[in-house]
Formats: C-alpha cells, sequence, structure tokens
C-alpha cells in the first residue's frame, strides 16, 4: 500500500495504528505509508477515521496502540525493547516542527492581529527574528492575497479571508508535511473557490507532503495524485484519482462516490 | 444635627488613615488573591491527581469556612504555635486565600471557557505550554474573567471590614468611632455607607476600564469611553459595536 520506492523513507508511516475512543475503535491496525511530495486525499464516510488520521498526527489524540513515523523517526511512542511507552513532549516537539494544520474552523488566534497570527510561532518556536518572520509573512499574505489586511483583527475579516490566513499561519512554520482537514467545509459556496485556488498554488509551487480530508472530491482530483477510500478504520481502496474517481473497483467506494457525486 | 457634623469635621483627620487602612487590606488581598486564584484555578484543571487534588482539596477549605474564623485563627490561634503576624498582615492573607478561593473557580471556569480548538491550533504551531496560556488562552479567558473578578473585588473591600475586629483602624473602626463619639447610628452608619460605596464604585470603574481593554485586545468593542465606563455597564458598549461593526 505504497508508492514509496524502495530505500526511500516516508514521510509518514502508520504502522499497526489503533485508536480507541472508550469502546468506540476507530483506527483497527492501520499500516499505511505516504512518500515525500505525495499529495493524499483521504475520503470515506463521517466516522470512518479520515480525520483521525489527522488529529493524531497534529498530536491532538494520543494513539491506543501502534507507531507512527515521521521520516522515519517515532513521533508520539516507541517500542524501547517489547514496551510501547510515550514519547515526553520535548521529543515530540522536535518531530512536530515538521507538521503544519490547517483547520476546518480556522481558529485563528482573536487577540492577535492577522501579521501576528503568522509571526507568533516562527519567531517563539523556531527563533527567527522579527524582521525575518515579518518579512516571510508578508510574502505569504500576497501569496494568499491578503495583504492589505494585515494588520486587521481577526474577526474583521469573513471566512474565507480567516482560512486564507490560516493557510499562510501554517505555512510559516515551513512545514514538511501540510494537513488540511475539510478546510472549505465551513465556508460559504462561493468563497470556497478561492480557498481552493490558494491551495492549488502552493501544491504547484512547493513540495511540501499534503494530507488532506475534503468533500471537495474535484479538488481532491486537481490536487492529489493518491487517494485513499476510507471505511470502519480501513483502507478499502487506494488508487491515484482517476481511477478512483471514474472507474473504483471497490463495491463500498462505488457506493460512497455515487452517494457524493450523485 | 450640627452636633453631629461638627463631630465629623473634628474626625476627618482619621479619615484618611482609615481610608488607607481599607485600601492596603483590599489592594493587598486582591493581589494576594489574584496569585491564588491563578495556582488554584490552574492546579484545578491539570490532569495530574498529585496536583489537582490538593488545589480542590484547599480551594473548598477556603470557600467553606467563615472569614471571620479565618482571620481570628490566623491573628489569635497562629501565634500559639509561634508563627506571629502583623494584624495588617493578618488582613491580607485571610482576605487574599478567602477570595483567592472564589476566584479559583473563576479562573478554572474561564480557561476552560476557551474553545479547545484554540489550544489545537496552539500545539499545531508547536507552541509549547506556558507559551500556549500566556499568549493564546489567557488573554481570551481574562476578558471572561474580569466581570467575575470585578465582583469579588468588591466583596473583599466589603470584608475588610472584618479587620475591625482585630484592631485595625479602618473605615469600619472610624465610622464605629463616629457612632460613639455622636451617639447617632442613622448619621454615622449612614456615613460609612456612603464611604464604602465611594470606594466601591471607584474600583468598578477601573475593573470596567480593564474588561473594556481586555475585549478590545480580542478585536471586539472600541476604545473605552469615560461615559462607557463610568456607565457602570459592563458589557454593553463592546456588543453594540460588536453587532455595528458586523463580520466583514
Amino acid at each position: 500500500m505504497t508508492s514509496t520506492t524502495a530505500g526511500d523513507v516516508p514521510a509518514i508511516e502508520f504502522k499497526d495504528v489503533v485508536k480507541r475512543f472508550g469502546d468506540n475503535v476507530v483506527l483497527d491496525e492501520l499500516n499505511f505509508k505516504v512518500a515525500k511530495g505525495d499529495r493524499v486525499t483521504l475520503i470515506g464516510p463521517s466516522g470512518s477515521g479520515k480525520t483521525t488520521i489527522l488529529r493524531l498526527l497534529m498530536t491532538l489524540e494520543e494513539l491506543s496502540g501502534g507507531l507512527i513515523l515521521i521520516d522515519g523517526d517515532p513521533y508520539t511512542h516507541e517500542y524501547r525493547g517489547d514496551k510501547w511507552v510515550e514519547i515526553p513532549e520535548k521529543r515530540r516537539r522536535v518531530v512536530r516542527n515538521r507538521v503544519g494544520m490547517v483547520f476546518q474552523q480556522f481558529n485563528l488566534f482573536p487577540n492577535m492581529t492577522v501579521l501576528q497570527n503568522i509571526i507568533e510561532a516562527p519567531v517563539h518556536v523556531l527563533g527567527k527574528s522579527k524582521a525575518e518572520a515579518t518579512a516571510r509573512a508578508e510574502e505569504l499574505l500576497e501569496q494568499v492575497g491578503m495583504t492589505e489586511k494585515r494588520d486587521f483583527a481577526t474577526n474583521q475579516l469573513s471566512g474565507g479571508q480567516q482560512q486564507r490566513v490560516a493557510i499562510a499561519r501554517a505555512l510559516a512554520m515551513d512545514p514538511e508535511i501540510l494537513l488540511l482537514d475539510e478546510v472549505t467545509s465551513a465556508l460559504d459556496p462561493e468563497i470556497v473557490a478561492d480557498v481552493l485556488e490558494v491551495l492549488r498554488n502552493i501544491a504547484e509551487t512547493t513540495d511540501i507532503t499534503m494530507l488532506l480530508v475534503t468533500h471537495e472530491m474535484a479538488f481532491a482530483r486537481d490536487v492529489s495524485n493518491r487517494v485513499l477510500m476510507f471505511d470502519h478504520g480501513q483502507i478499502v481502496e487506494e488508487a491515484d484519482p482517476e481511477t478512483m474517481f471514474t472507474n473504483p473497483s471497490h463495491e463500498r467506494t462505488k457506493e460512497f462516490l455515487k452517494a457524493v457525486l450523485g | 444635627m450640627s452636633d453631629d457634623l461638627q463631630t465629623l469635621i473634628d474626625s476627618l483627620p482619621d479619615l484618611g488613615g482609615a481610608v488607607l487602612v481599607t485600601l492596603e487590606m483590599t489592594v493587598g488581598g486582591a493581589a494576594l488573591a489574584m496569585i491564588v486564584a491563578l495556582v488554584l484555578g490552574f492546579g484545578a484543571r491539570t490532569r495530574s491527581l498529585w496536583v489537582r487534588g490538593p488545589s480542590r482539596v484547599v480551594i473548598e477549605f477556603f470557600r467553606g469556612t467563615s472569614l471571620v474564623v479565618q482571620i481570628f485563627w490566623l491573628f489569635y490561634v497562629l501565634p500559639q504555635f509561634g508563627f506571629k503576624m502583623e494584624a495588617l498582615a493578618v488582613a491580607i492573607v485571610a482576605l487574599g486565600l478567602n477570595y483567592g478561593a472564589y476566584g479559583a473557580e473563576v479562573v478554572r471556569g474561564s480557561i476552560a471557557s476557551v474553545p479547545t480548538s484554540q489550544w489545537e491550533a496552539a500545539t499545531a504551531l508547536n507552541l509549547g505550554w506556558a507559551h500556549k496560556v500566556r499568549r493564546v488562552v489567557f488573554p481570551q479567558a481574562w476578558a471572561l474573567m474580569l466581570p467575575q473578578l470585578a465582583n469579588l473585588l468588591i466583596q473583599l473591600l466589603k470584608g475588610s471590614a472584618l479587620a475591625f475586629y482585630i484592631t485595625l483602624h479602618d473605615v469600619y473602626w472610624w465610622t464605629d468611632e463616629l457612632q460613639r463619639d455622636t451617639r447617632d447610628t442613622f448619621f454615622s452608619f449612614g456615613i460609612g455607607l456612603i464611604i464604602y460605596f465611594v470606594i466601591a464604585y471607584i474600583l468598578t470603574w477601573g475593573m470596567n476600564w480593564l474588561e473594556e481593554r481586555a475585549k478590545r485586545r480580542l478585536g471586539r468593542g472600541t476604545r473605552p469611553r469615560l461615559r462607557d465606563v463610568l456607565g457602570l455597564k459592563p458589557g454593553v458598549p463592546s456588543e453594540v459595536a460588536r453587532v455595528k461593526g458586523g463580520v466583514a
């Protein structure tokens, strides 16, 4: 289940990953790899575990079992001998620097301006100078078409504008891996295109590994080079977007796509 | 009545000192209470039972026992164990612990009211815990806790009158002296009410100003105008501005 060529270390590797919420098993010994620079879309019915995968990668949820490797490095847990142990926060932070995330609800900090939102982490986490971080932020604001809003309060912005700032904020950390969790679901239909255009542009001009959960099938087809179909915490089908959307082989995928695409 | 007025005028020189003692207790007590509230408030929401348990016990103990008894304990009982404090220090410590315990609940509740998604966004940017709290969560919680802290501050001011029982010459002592001199309870205690009210009113102005400022920093509301602050209607100006400003 991988497009990684032998010898390459995958950007992301899930090894027998288990995630339970109480008695509810969301991911059941899931295995998959994502090669560097891959753009992978996760599709599947709600509750199939797609968002949980992104949240585990951002350490917003704790693993119940198994391992997640980033560039081959254990991230949140590891085996010491036979013992499965948590990796302390200090070491997690080193690996977490390589991962960024954009959320469905933007989650900008309301106590900071647009610019402050973007430079906060580069200055305090990456140790960039304020001037350097600001210069990079301005570059990113231009890229997402938000230059004029630099000094605005976040709640003066529309949803689409907030999401574009959130994308700039995530990119300002220069992540190797970008997680996009239904980033257009909370937006009005007419602004969805703007945000997707920004993401398409980023996909074309960078080699960031992307993992996206989306209901925008046209976008998924456009941007990603792999699509994984999930159901009940397992991958039921994996294909390039063309094949997945025009000629899926699994019965469950056909059903799902029929329901989504109409 | 004119005798009353003359007695009042004669006792005015003592009033300054009395107000000062009351203010020292209020400001000192509030400062200590804020520290206690922050420590216990954060302690009460940690995952570690070793921190959360003791925090809860201390909160419940100081909320659940009478302030007068706490003051007497510190003043009369503690010296028996060789630990003696000045009366003013006793008052500040007792007020700080008692109102700090109430404040801890305010801090805990306000921190809990900041959406989890804000913590998560901060995690996604790899900010450390202390940084998340200081730069992201606390500024948002601060705006939520200020109205309740303002209430507690006024209660603390009024609670400070109990220090009269441990020999402190505060506003209540001064009022009581006036009553002895005039033998007119209506007059002297009436004056007492007014003095406490004026101090409370000034404190409320200050807290309103802080609240408006905190909201403005969250991008809600406008620069506090004197009229809004003096109007003693916390929340109203900002709410109006928010609706008027709308979402772009």
